[in-house]
């Protein structure tokens, strides 16, 4: 094994960043992200990276998307309000066609909202948010383990993509501590000739751009875009299950939810009642695939949300509403606990919905 | 172990500091002492000795931390009452100072009396499974940046070297060599170890205080995987 250490899920995500190569990070502290600005501040220096903290959260994606355009392995991270401003830059980095990692360490909102956890920017990070028609991988961690994995994950998928990799935590997994391992994973690096690193006068120069005047030119941009999201949501789905095999009904969480749902499920079991969980690790592309297989056993799904439900609309979607989804909920920061959640599993059991 | 009439955690963030302020001040209390004790973290507004209030205030200890704590209004300033801990010299003064060189800064505003007083014992909190402390040059690092922040010089280290909820007997045993490594580099005498209540239980011939508080991580259930 690995050798161990006890990391915060913010520190992992900064970590697992540096590991897989990026090199430069540029941001600007909001709670209850700010251990990852901290963590590259004093590692940047040591390492020969640029750690930049910048005026702004408008200047600091845009810094990403100047450092990626020059072909670096480039992060940036926030929470909540600080990525409704990051959001222009992502779209334009989006309609550029260039890689980025963006982390959202989520809090309550709307508006100023609070500090304390949430998942209540699940459709500003799997429907858009910026303009345009765009998508991101988006990644949800349940663990500080799965902050780092998912890290190294989103910088790779985002270079093989060329858009960006959104990591969706939340305030809790962001501050928690667990012990951690790194394994030796093996950190893919890919050619980017598109990159503006210079042309030496031996070549064409590249152009880094999201203008199209001609609509017939930036329709087919669009086009050819969806078509790489299309391959994307055929490959890249990623979700675990837990209790499924002979699952009657089906809880369905992700992040932090997840790790209460799961013990609501045991509870639950423990009484007799069949339940299981699909745990989405992609909120995009969302695991249609699990869900169309399990709305043909199950008899109906409990999305169990740090939102006012949100990820429940993907459910209906997904499971093209074949069967109920009830909806158990906490917001503004709260947290539901396991009896809330065994209370919405033993009502779903019952038929109340 | 002899006391201190103020004793001072500081150390990382994340290095256990809040944490073992209130099982210190839990001691301190049970051999009788009147204890009071001073979240003086103005950096981290998750973790906080406020989340124990009802374990220090059945003990009988006075706790003193920042208005808005454990809210979402979290402004980063000092309760006026801090400076009675250091004036109030028929208390034990317990002071949990907060993370890294930005969290000792606050911490500044006290140094001149307690030096004055020069009754009191500042920890450095280290854990060598932290990230960023995790070799004596790193940790001896962090060290001088919160010693230049708040104007007082270190005279002990606690080791507080766990690896959370996987913490062992072994856990701590590995982190001797580093600990005494640390100390020699700056010639602080080991205060102390600590470790979870039932970990310490196996640590005989080692000073280890047993942490009987142990903080919570909002509450999240045991995990299953």
């Amino acid at each position: 094994m690995a050798e161990r250490i006890l990391m915060k899920g913010n520190e992992a995500i900064a970590e697992a960043a540096i590991r897989a190569g990026c090199r430069h990070y540029f941001g600007y502290p909001i709670t209850p992200q700010t251990e990852i600005a901290a963590y590259m501040a004093k590692k940047m220096p040591k390492i020969g990276g640029v750690f930049l903290q910048a005026e702004s959260e408008i200047a600091s994606i845009n810094m990403v998307y100047g450092a990626s355009a020059a072909g670096m392995r480039v992060m940036t991270s926030s929470s909540s309000p600080g990525i409704s401003l990051k959001t222009e830059g992502l779209s334009y980095i989006a309609g550029s066609d260039i890689p980025a990692l963006v982390v959202n360490v989520q809090r309550g909102g709307p508006g100023l909202g609070g500090i304390q956890p949430s998942q209540s920017d699940y459709f500003q990070a799997t429907k858009g948010g910026g303009h345009g028609d765009y998508r991101m991988i988006v990644l949800a961690p349940a663990s500080v383990q799965e902050m780092a994995s998912l890290t190294i994950k989103g910088f790779d998928l985002a270079d093989k993509y060329r858009m960006t990799s959104m990591i969706l935590a939340d305030g809790t997994i962001g501050q928690m501590m667990e012990p951690i391992s790194f394994e030796d994973v093996e950190i893919n690096s890919y050619e980017k000739p598109w990159a503006l690193t210079g042309t030496e006068c031996k070549r064409k120069h590249n152009v880094v751009n999201s203008l199209y005047l001609k609509p017939e030119e930036l329709e087919k941009k669009n086009f050819e875009r969806f078509e790489k999201y299309a391959e994307i949501e055929k490959n890249e789905a990623m979700w675990e299950e837990y209790m499924m095999d002979d699952a009657e009904i089906c809880v369905v969480a992700f992040g932090i939810a997840s790790r209460v749902a799961k013990n609501a499920v045991v509870a639950a079991r423990n009484e007799g009642i069949k339940v299981g969980l699909i745990r989405p690790i992609t909120l995009w592309p969302f695991p249609t695939a699990a869900f169309e297989a399990a709305a043909e056993k199950v008899n109906s799904f409990i999305s169990v949300e740090l939102s006012m439900g949100q990820m429940i609309d993907d459910v209906k979607l997904a499971t093209k509403c074949k069967k109920p989804v009830s909806l158990c909920n906490r917001a503004g920061g709260m947290i539901p606990s396991p009896d809330e959640i065994l209370e919405s599993i033993r009502n779903a059991k019952k038929g109340v919905l | 172990m002899e006391h201190k009439r103020l004793t001072l955690f500081a150390g990382h963030y994340g290095s256990g500091k809040t944490n073992i302020a209130v099982n210190y001040a839990l001691l301190l209390a049970k051999e009788g002492n009147k204890v009071c004790i001073a979240d003086l973290d103005i950096v981290n507004p998750y973790f906080r000795t406020k989340d124990s209030e009802k374990e220090l205030l059945s003990a009988g200890i006075r706790l003193v931390s920042p208005q808005y704590a454990n809210s979402n209004v979290d402004l980063p300033a000092l309760p006026a009452e801090s400076y009675s801990l250091v004036q109030d010299k028929s208390t034990l003064g317990i002071m949990d100072i907060g993370g890294d060189d930005r969290g000792a800064y606050a911490l500044g505003r006290y140094a001149e009396a307690i030096k004055a007083e020069n009754d009191y014992r500042m920890a450095f909190v280290v854990n060598c499974y932290r990230p960023l402390t995790s070799t004596v040059d790193d940790a001896v690092e962090v060290m001088k940046e919160i010693e230049a922040a708040c104007g007082l010089k270190f005279n002990c280290i606690v080791n507080n070297s766990n690896l959370g909820k996987e913490t062992t007997p072994a856990t701590v045993l590995d982190s001797l060599d580093f600990v005494e490594r640390l100390s020699e580099r700056t010639g602080l005498e080991i205060f102390m170890h600590t470790a979870e209540e039932s970990v310490a239980k196996e640590l005989t011939g080692l000073r280890v205080m047993p942490m009987v508080l142990q903080k919570k991580i909002f509450d999240l259930p045991d995990d299953i995987s």
